[in-house]
This record gives C-alpha cells, structure tokens and sequence, in this order.
C-alpha cells in the first residue's frame, strides 16, 4: 500500500509527543481507544483564559496512521478556540494524510480524542 | 442454523474446549471427500460449502473474543465492524500505563520476571472481562447485554497486549 508524503512524515517525525500534567486546571485530557484494532490515543491540551488552545501533546499506542492522525490533529488545534477545535472532523484528517479506506477508523479516533478533550476541560 | 446449533453445543459462553473438538471432528467426518466419490456434483458442491461452513464455526467457537462477538451478534449487537471509540477514561489510562509498562520491559534489570508479571496482570484481567461476559450475556436484558458488549471491547484491547507481550517473550529469549 502507498502511504502519503505527509502520513509518512508524520509517523517518521511525529510533533508534540508527550504528556502535560492532567491535573492542572488549564490542561485538558482526551483518552480514546479503538476496540477493533486496539489502538490508544491521549491527546491534551492547554487552554488560556480567553479560551484558546496554546498547545497540545499526545501521546499514541497504535498503528502509523493512528500516530500521524494525532500528530497533525495536535498541529492543527493550535491557535484555536475549543468550538474551532471541535469543528475539525475525521474527514478532514483523513483527506490531509490521504489515508487509504481500511484506516479511515484512526481519523475517526483523532476527532473523538479532540471532543473527548473538550468536554473534559467543560467538566472542569 | 447458528454456529452452536451446528455443533450441537448450548447457545453459550461456556464451551468446553475437548467436547468442540470431538464434535468438530465428527462432523468433519461427515463430509469427508470419501463419502462423495460416488455422489452427483450437486452433492460434492454441497459438501465442500458444509465444510467451510464447519470450519468457519469452529475457528470463531474455539476463540474467546470471536465466540463472545457472535453471541452478541445473535443478539442483535454487531461488534465485528464497529468504528465507534471506546471513552472509559479509567480503563483507557490503565491501557496507557499497561503498554508503558510493556515499553520499559526490556530494560527491566530482571526482564524475565518484569514480563512473566506483566502477563500474569494482563492474563487476570482477560480472565475477569470474560467472566463479567458470560454473567451479563446469560442476564440478558437489554442493560447487561450492552455492558456484555462494553466486556468484549475491553477484552479485545487486553487480548492485544497479551500477543505483545508474547512477541515480547519471544524476542527476550532469542537474546
């Protein structure tokens, strides 16, 4: 199968790998897993007080599209307010990294650590 | 005809694994190419879709999660495809810690015993997800059918840690 340029980049040199403190009261945490392939995903988040995401980490047990899915998402939800953050959709992941049919799940894992994330921050 | 009609086994999580086999060979007897020298082409067609219909039953009878999926399917629940995620935070960072855990194995001072400890977790927690199962499915009420299912998915994630960790074991003893 033939993976895009910038799947294979992201899976290579994956951006913001890591963890933030999920206790500190600005940082938002997602946790999602595929049951089907096993996959997990953490994706945080650092909110200021005017409601914008300053950064973001994740972290990622799965396969080379799971990990790339989550490396771009933590690219893209930078400078973004939470409702702009939430509006990002599986099909916009999956179209960037041109993923093939069988994967599409690992962009649908990538939305829902987004929104999994969101309504962590609006249970704090 | 379901899987455990064929096999003449209770529409159950409970199988006996000696008993599967016996019934499997015995039916495998049955349609044995022998039988059918003298048969009408009809009858060899059947015969061999009798066959792969046997052994798609015993290969998903004979595995946990497979044979758990196709109770829950029987019950209207459809597992296999599903892309919907899993949002348990508790058992999902438990996941997390589980596959640190299984990274930082191989630089364990005691790598052996480090991973003989990992599986005897993982092992025991496979062991209560499929005991939860069989409880909730055999309840079945619309609740505990769908908290069976929830059993199977945690099932699965533990099930894949258990192979991990056995290519783990593989590699370490190859050194």
């Amino acid at each position: 199968m033939a993976y895009s340029e910038k799947l294979l980049d992201h899976y290579e040199n994956p951006r913001n790998v890591g963890s933030f403190d999920k206790n500190d009261p600005q940082i938002a945490t997602g946790m999602v897993g595929a049951p089907a392939c096993g996959d997990v995903m953490k994706l945080q988040l650092k909110i200021n007080d005017a409601g914008v995401i300053e950064d973001a980490k994740f972290k990622t047990y799965g396969c080379g599209s799971a990990i790339a899915s989550s490396s771009l998402v933590t690219e893209w939800v930078k400078g973004k307010t939470l409702d702009q953050a939430g509006e990002i959709s599986n099909r916009d992941i999956a179209d960037e990294l041109a993923l093939p049919p069988v994967k599409i799940h690992c962009s649908i894992l990538a939305e829902d650590a987004i929104k999994a994330a969101i309504d962590d921050y609006k249970a704090k | 005809m379901n899987y455990f009609e064929l096999f003449a086994l209770p529409t159950t999580f409970e199988v006996n694994a000696s008993e599967l086999k016996a019934k499997y060979l015995e039916l495998q007897r049955t349609i044995h190419p022998d039988n059918f020298a003298n048969a009408s082409e009809r009858e060899r067609l059947m015969a061999v879709h009798k066959a792969a219909q046997i052994n798609d039953a015993f290969d998903t009878l004979k595995s946990h999660d497979k044979r758990a999926e196709y109770l829950l399917s029987l019950a209207g629940i459809e597992l296999a495809h599903e892309t919907k995620t899993l949002r348990d935070p508790m058992f999902l960072m438990q996941q997390m810690e589980l596959r640190e855990l299984l990274e930082d194995i191989p630089q364990a001072s005691d790598p052996e015993q480090a991973l003989s400890d990992f599986q005897q977790q993982v092992e025991q927690a496979i062991t209560q997800f499929k005991l939860n199962f069989s409880r909730q499915f055999a309840e079945n009420s619309a609740d505990t059918l769908q908290q069976a299912a929830d059993d199977v998915r945690k099932l699965k994630f533990m099930l894949k840690l258990s192979k991990e960790a056995e290519a783990l074991e593989e590699q370490i003893y190859t050194y």
